[in-house]
């Protein structure tokens, strides 16, 4: 009797998941918009970077595209960002920058990391001034890299922000002093990444590489993601780009909401780095930078 | 500055495409047939040229003393400018009036193929450009080859310079019946072939005067025409697992789903191991868990109603519809290192988020794409293409890319940097080295479809130990056990497939190993098809096990039956130290003092400190914990 009970169990058991192998769900799921897109995109890139990487960091210069790239680390790891933020911080931000890092380093729950950059005087005098003033902010940066030894660095930049960024890789190696090699690039393809940097090295990882202005801004708004309100129209003008203060300027502007903001993006010819004077300079300045290491 | 709101700019036409499609299209073709320059013609045409960009090229190109480049607006790199070529891949971004269009513009340049490959694998559509003068040159045809291999289908010809040959129509319809003859060949059918002259802006945005006796679309129109990719919710569900998150009480399994689709409540397969489970939730954040269905694309994180052993580079599927496990892969690739490929280097396999290490059995053909020659060599030239069988180290989860072609792609790592990919062509199941000439014939049920009746995965248990050490009992008092619940165990006892199957084979070392090299075989068969193979065998020479457990892999577990030989010699159950010590019996192992013991057996078990039942137990308990006894079955068992 016990033998006939066991066996029936048995067959109950062994047929449970033969019958559910054939009804295979044919149901279609809700279509995905682009901002969805590139929000599955960028978790994506940023799960490979956490997997792959023995030492990440995120860098948070407190702008609108760090802003979203931190939102997009929560939502990748349900809530918790799970590697430090830091800030390479050139000391010359606005207040109202500091202000927006001091409370929600605090509310969302970040190891925050503020790393100072070394004097003018240490860095490259043959630059011109507004990019040698931003060249600081890599030097600060290698202090950081030797400092914590990071193998992997997630930084917010963007193709569509300026004509060599455009040729980035989204696992972008540097060499030991944290150069570019722009001429030898690794292949990069089917989201299959080059993530195995040479000992001493670190790979800059850019999970919102194929964002655009546009993007970051009605995902910002989808999103509901806190802004500085130094992005708002203030008597006529406000920031696109926020860097340090004495080689940043706003544009004329009256977007009082990120509506607005859409709205004159959409119509305006002008280019988003346009109020950065680094950009500007000579014709390959910001090249020298990117290749020295800048973002 | 020039700053409108414009009142009919409502959020429904927010910039860049929340409502308008948007497609990704690759410029390619031979280096200086006019990438660059129809990149640069195409975003003035369309007015999409941000405000000072044009001053700025005047300026930089007369800075260089050159008449207007056009193809400096994409080639930011000073080298690039100094060199006059397109080194890396870049994006702009433009707009038609029905979509937004994502320009990628390659290096047509030979020494920098990895760059194109690059920017054509994220294009849904690509424009093939050729110089009307030169013609179908040899990057031409390497570029239509790779679009191919890139699973690129829908590519527009442009014929660039037409002015060089005065618009005339013959030498457009001479390139155009070539070109088309090529890319046939390969499986792509050009949507259009289009005369145009990039410098001057004929056929770019509108029909000229030069080229009246062209009816065909322009090249804006062409790319209207070319459709973003759609997300492969129609096939079946793959899921690559990315990681295990513990960041909290949730075992959360993260990846992204690259075809399909998946909602709670769903019973699933683990590939390659082909264990079951169902899917209790999926998570997400800020809120969570999230009801309904997750289709392709979804970066995805769900919780399973079991414990189980799961592991970053496994796939998920739907039972009944699961990847196939293999360890032999025949792919066609494009190589890109510098040293060829060749029969027999050790390489990195990617597949999803599997990493495997492989060796590459056989290149079964190497051709240069771009002169179109098969090569009688045994290696794959850097920026050649070919067709090898691999062997991988470990089994992974793999379809034909005609089936999935996400997961029937993979990418060849070699010193930590990409160096090939391509596309799977045929997954052998199961599957073990084999000689050219034998097809092996895959069997018709697959891993998941057993293990799910079995309650099991396959596994070789192979006990070794002096004669007498209780191996056989053992053996039977296992095949009993896992029988009793269900299971498929079968008993491989040494000394009775002497009787059949080795009945050729002495006791010379060669004779033994070979004797144990069948045995792993048949019981490495039997474990790919879902049994549990038990082989009791004394295998006394390390070598011999060791490659027995090469063949078997991931499914070996090694048990040493330690019992002191002194116990065997008085058990001696076949009598057969009594007829060594009175010299009738040669090559006997338990006094010749040959048996190597194990250093990394799996378990150890000495039969005269515990009873059978006992030492089976044990083994079970190993089976359970390495994932080949599924969990719940001893639970089940336990309250029967």
């Amino acid at each position: 009797m016990d033998v006939l009970t066991n066996d029936s169990a048995r067959q109950r058991l062994r047929q449970a998941p033969l019958i559910q192998a054939s009804s295979v769900p044919q149901m279609t799921p809700p279509s995905m918009d682009h901002l969805d897109q590139l929000e599955a995109q960028s978790i994506y890139i940023l799960r490979e970077a956490f997997a792959r990487l023995k030492k990440l960091a995120l860098l948070w210069s407190l702008g609108k595209d760090s802003n979203v790239m931190i939102w997009l680390a929560r939502k990748a790891f349900f809530g918790g960002v799970p590697f430090p933020a830091m800030h390479v911080d050139t000391g010359k931000k606005f207040a109202e920058m500091y202000a927006f890092r001091d409370r929600y380093a605090k509310e969302w729950n970040l190891d925050l990391r503020v790393e100072p950059c070394p004097p003018i005087d240490a860095v490259d005098p043959t630059l011109p001034p507004a990019a040698r003033s931003a060249a600081r902010k890599t030097e600060g940066l290698k202090l950081a890299l030797a400092k914590y030894g990071f193998d992997g660095l997630i930084a917010g930049i963007r193709r569509d922000e300026e004509a060599t960024r455009a040729k980035e890789r989204v696992f972008s190696p540097r060499g030991l002093e944290g150069e570019w090699d722009v001429r030898d690039q690794p292949p990069e393809f089917w989201d299959q990444f080059n993530a195995s940097p040479p000992q001493g090295a670190h790979l800059r990882i850019h999970p919102i590489l194929h964002w655009t202005e546009a993007d970051i801004w009605a995902y910002t708004k989808r999103e509901n993601i806190p802004i500085i309100p130094l992005y708002i129209a203030k008597d006529g003008k406000r920031y696109r780009s926020l860097g340090d203060q004495d080689i940043t300027n706003p544009v004329a502007s009256t977007a009082s909401n990120i509506d607005e903001i859409l709205a004159e993006l959409d119509a305006t010819k002008v280019p988003e780095r346009a109020g950065r004077a680094l950009d500007h300079e000579t014709e390959d300045a910001f090249e020298r930078l990117r290749v020295a290491g800048y973002l | 500055m020039n700053m409108i709101i414009s009142p009919t700019s409502a959020l429904s036409a927010t910039p860049n495409g929340t409502t308008r499609p948007q497609v990704r299209i690759v410029i390619v073709g031979h280096v200086d047939h006019g990438k660059s320059t129809l990149v640069g013609r195409l975003l003035h045409e369309t007015g999409s040229l941000p405000e000072g960009k044009l001053e700025m090229l005047k300026a930089v190109s007369a800075r260089r003393g050159m008449p207007f480049e056009w193809s400096f607006l994409l080639d930011a790199l000073q080298t690039e400018r100094d060199q006059g070529i397109t080194i890396d891949t870049t994006q702009i971004r433009f707009r038609t009036h029905s979509r937004d269009v994502v320009l990628i513009d390659a290096p047509g340049h030979a020494e920098f193929l990895r760059n194109m490959i690059t920017g054509a694998s994220q294009a849904d559509g690509a424009v093939l450009i050729i110089d009307a003068l030169e013609g179908v040159r040899d990057q031409t045809r390497r570029h239509g080859y790779l679009l191919h291999l890139l699973g690129i289908k829908q590519v527009a010809i442009v014929v660039n310079k037409m002015d060089r040959v005065d618009f005339s129509a013959a030498r457009f319809a001479e390139i155009s019946k070539e070109i088309t003859a090529h890319l046939t060949g390969l499986g792509v059918t050009p949507t259009a072939v289009i005369p145009i002259s990039a410098r001057d802006g004929d056929g770019v945005a509108a029909h000229t005067a030069n080229i009246a006796w062209y009816k065909g679309p322009t090249v804006v129109e062409a790319l209207d025409a070319l459709e973003p990719a759609r997300p492969l919710e129609a096939l079946p569900l793959r899921l690559p697992v990315q990681a295990i998150y513990k960041f909290d009480d949730r075992r959360i399994v993260a990846g992204r789903i690259e075809s399909g689709s998946l909602i709670a409540g769903d019973e699933i397969v683990i590939m390659p191991a082909g264990k079951i489970a169902k899917i209790r939730s999926v998570e997400s954040w800020p809120s969570t868990p999230v009801e309904g269905r997750q289709g392709a694309g979804r970066s995805v994180g769900i919780t399973l109603d079991r414990e189980l052993f799961i592991e970053r580079g496994d796939i998920i599927a739907h039972a009944g519809t699961s990847p196939r496990d293999t360890r032999r892969v025949r792919a066609r690739i494009f190589w890109l290192h510098d040293k060829p490929l060749a029969k027999g280097d050790s390489i990195l396999v990617r597949l999803g988020t599997r990493e495997a290490r492989a060796n590459v059995v056989a290149i079964e053909k190497a051709i240069d794409p771009g002169a179109l020659s098969n090569e009688e060599g045994k290696s794959i030239a850097r920026n050649h293409v070919g067709e090898i069988d691999i062997s991988l180290a470990q089994p992974i989860a793999a379809d034909p890319h005609g089936d999935n072609p996400r997961t029937g792609r993979l990418v060849i790592e070699v010193n930590g940097r990409i160096a090939g990919g391509g596309l799977v062509l045929s997954v052998d199941a199961g599957q073990r080295a084999a000689p050219i000439d034998i097809v092996p014939v895959e069997s018709a049920l697959r891993p998941d479809e057993r293990s799910a009746r079995y309650r099991h995965n396959g596994a070789v248990v192979w006990l070794t130990g002096l004669p007498g050490a209780g191996k056989s009992t053992l053996a039977r008092a296992l095949e009993r056990r896992l029988f009793a619940n269900g299971g498929s165990p079968i008993l491989l006892d040494g000394d009775t497939l002497r009787a059949g199957l080795n009945g050729d084979l002495g006791f010379s070392p060669q004779d033994r190993s070979e004797n144990i090299r069948r045995l792993a075989e048949v019981a490495t068969h039997l474990a790919r098809n879902g049994h549990i193979a038990i082989v009791a065998a004394v295998s006394p020479a390390k070598d011999d096990r060791d490659a027995a457990r090469r063949i078997a892999d991931t499914a070996f577990r090694e048990i040493y039956i330690s019992t002191p030989a002194e116990v065997c010699e008085s058990r001696d159950p076949k009598g057969h130290y009594a007829k060594a010590r009175a010299g009738t019996l040669k090559s006997f192992t338990g006094i010749l003092n040959d048996y190597q013991p194990p250093t990394g057996a799996e378990l150890v078990l000495d039969t005269s400190a515990r009873s059978v039942a006992e030492a089976a137990e044990e083994i079970e308990r190993l089976l359970a914990n390495t994932g080949i006894l599924f969990d719940e079955l001893t639970d089940l068992a336990a309250n029967i």
